[in-house]
């Protein structure tokens, strides 16, 4: 079984994001940086049904500046066997441009399943995955919560609102997963030594055809402060008609 | 909330991707699997012997010692760093992977034959023999030659007699380094180690009861009481009280490492406390009073982590002192010391709590400024580097 997952390197999620001056991007010095935890769901599931088959192989693969060999390493070390760093001065803004350079990527590869995780936490797009399935023509499933595959098929269930949605579908496939699917493992030490031996192999590739322009970043507005509408047992009643009124939360 | 650590100057830049990335992983390790249970096992007086495994597993023990033994290869700065975020969750399960790694494996490695090496040294990496390490004795703690441990040759074997004290993992243990002397009591040179598996008839560990420090951990007394082991127990390459002492060096450079997690503990949790606790209507961190004790507590740590960090480079060059290990352990544990008071007293009356970690830290720490050779001794140690003269006696 040969199995691409598909991760990419965001800032951690306890970061303090500050906007760089261009008011486009962030300020990167000073923040780490990690293999966004929806894609180490969809790492774990990868090497899951890779020692479940016995056979393998496991390859990570990113699109992003020269930085992302850091995050590719960090799946290395988790267990994957080798990586693909596609490689470029900044990575587009534009979902459907980064869908189509992995796509060119993945066509040729023989892939039986490629995993993804539902969405980066630093964008949210929640596309890139679903569209390389389009763009593959094979069958992509979003948001997969249990995963089993066999026989050149897979089953995946989905939670979806108030209930489960189970779905059938043949492989090759996308998945993309969701938190719940797995409980990703600890790199191990001498998974991050074994790591560095581990075959990277970094190519350059350049996008085209960029549909959606990034304009502006902007960061939420600062929290209002708190206010005391009453004290003790008179205060309940404040606060009741509070939350009605102001917070409509009642 | 995930620990950040502490990284003023910038060290992270010093340190390769691969010893950072070992640290997050125990770092991460030690949020899930450490933090949520230690303050109640701190109160039990329990150590949280489940986490064994895991932390055999993830390769913890002996990190530094050669992969074809089953241990990670890792090189002495990512070790030191495994120690600091160890003790960061607690010196218990610091001391813990220090006696197992440092003082047990790291002397079956050293002085141990081939045989012991691949007998041993796997089952240690592990977790599935615990090792403890027994020299210190009830009247010879710093002025270890004069331990009355004695091991008598016989025809097959030897038999070992004594009484060891303060043993971490003692009652835990499988197998037990046993430092004892082979000729006269008054012959120091006679000192060598074995390996005396725990079930071995004559061997006894007791719990040592109403320890108000290391809660987290096991210490034991040790008692052997006509121990015969067979000839294979003798490290054949150990000599001399030098044997312990260079086992005690690599266990004191963990612990220069360690100790600065506990501060990094301490620290966050005053930094996050004084912004968040007010009184007379201002985080208390807009005093003066405190920030006075935030800024030295920084300074200290910072000035620590880069003495750890260049120790560790000496030792992987291979140029490393003891005396340069002293002078870490001295100033490292000394230092966290006062940062783990300081942030207890910053946090007022919920700093005695259990639910806060910095007088659980500082109730440790003074163990560990007392053992592996006592900031006193330490501090003698240094004094006979400068002057060439020895003061011990």
């Amino acid at each position: 079984m040969k199995i691409a997952v598909c991760i990419k390197r965001v800032p951690d999620t306890e970061t303090r994001i500050k906007i760089a001056d261009d008011g486009k991007s962030i300020v990167e010095a000073g923040i780490k940086f990690t293999l966004n935890p929806y894609d180490e769901y969809a790492m774990e599931e990868a090497l899951k049904l890779k020692e479940a088959a016995g056979e393998g192989e496991v390859i990570a693969i990113a699109v992003g500046t020269d930085s992302s060999q850091e995050t590719i390493r960090t799946t290395l070390a988790m267990g994957a066997d080798r990586g693909i760093l596609l490689r470029m001065e900044d990575a587009p803004h534009d979902v459907l441009a980064t869908a189509r350079i992995l796509a060119t990527e993945l066509r040729d590869g023989d892939y039986d399943l490629i995993l993804f995780g539902k969405l980066a936490i630093d964008d949210y797009s929640q596309a890139v995955g679903t569209m390389v399935g389009e763009l593959l023509g094979i069958p992509s499933v979003s948001a997969v919560a249990t995963l089993t595959i066999s026989d050149g098929k897979g089953t995946a269930e989905r939670e979806i609102e108030g209930g489960v949605e189970v779905v059938e579908f043949a492989l090759p496939a996308v998945i993309t997963a969701d938190k719940g699917l797995n409980e990703p493992r600890y790199p191990a030490l001498r998974g991050i030594m074994m790591a560095k031996k581990k075959p990277l192999e970094v190519r350059d590739v350049s996008w085209d055809s960029v549909q959606v322009e990034l304009l502006s970043l902007e960061l939420p507005p600062a929290r209002a402060a708190g206010r005391i509408v009453g004290e003790g047992v008179a205060g309940v009643g404040a606060l009741i008609e509070v939350l009605k009124s102001e917070a409509k939360v009642l | 909330m995930p620990f950040k650590g502490v990284d003023f100057y910038d060290i992270d830049s010093l340190l390769s991707e691969e010893e950072r990335a070992v640290r997050d992983t125990v770092r991460k390790w030690v949020d899930d699997e450490v933090m949520p249970i230690i303050g109640e096992y701190y109160i039990e007086g329990k150590f949280p012997s489940q986490l064994v495994p895991q932390m055999a597993e993830l390769g913890f023990f002996g990190a530094n010692l050669p992969e074809k033994f089953g241990c990670a290869g890792l090189n002495n700065v990512a070790y030191g760093l495994i120690m600091q975020e160890l003790e960061r969750g607690d010196s218990g399960i610091r001391s813990f992977a220090s006696v197992q790694g440092a003082l047990v494996m790291y002397p079956i490695y050293q002085f141990g034959s081939e045989e012991q090496k691949s007998e041993w040294l796997p089952k240690l990496a592990s977790g599935e023999a615990i090792g403890c390490f027994g020299l210190t004795e009830a009247d010879f703690g710093s002025n270890p030659g004069g331990i009355i441990t004695t091991a008598r040759e016989t025809s097959d074997g030897w038999v070992l007699n004594g009484a060891k004290m303060w043993i971490t993992n003692g009652t835990t243990a499988d197998v037990a380094i046993i430092w004892a002397k082979t000729g006269e009591i008054e012959d120091v040179s006679s000192i060598r180690g074995f390996i005396v598996p725990t079930s071995t008839d004559g061997f006894s560990a007791k719990d040592q009861k109403g320890k108000l420090s290391l809660r987290a951990s096991d210490t034991s007394e040790l008692v052997l009481e006509d121990v015969a082991v067979d000839s294979g127990a003798l490290l054949p390459n150990s000599a001399d009280l030098k044997s312990p002492l260079m086992s005690l060096t690599q266990a004191r450079y963990g612990i220069a490492w360690g100790a600065l997690g506990a501060a990094m503990a301490c620290y966050e949790e005053a930094v996050n406390y004084s912004t968040n606790r007010v009184m007379f209507d201002k985080p208390i961190g807009g005093y003066q009073l405190q920030q006075a004790r935030l800024a030295e507590m920084l300074t200290e740590i910072t000035k620590g982590q880069l003495l750890a960090l260049q120790l560790g480079r000496l030792k992987d060059k291979g140029t490393m002192t003891p005396q340069q290990v002293s002078l870490a352990k001295r100033n490292n544990v000394n230092i966290a010391t006062d940062v783990a008071r300081e942030a207890r007293r910053l946090l007022g009356a919920n700093g005695i709590l259990s639910e806060y970690q910095s007088m659980r830290h500082m109730a440790n720490l003074e163990s560990v400024y007392t053992y592996e050779g006592t900031h006193d001794i330490h501090t003698l140690v240094l004094g006979q580097a400068i002057t060439g003269m020895s003061a011990f006696s």
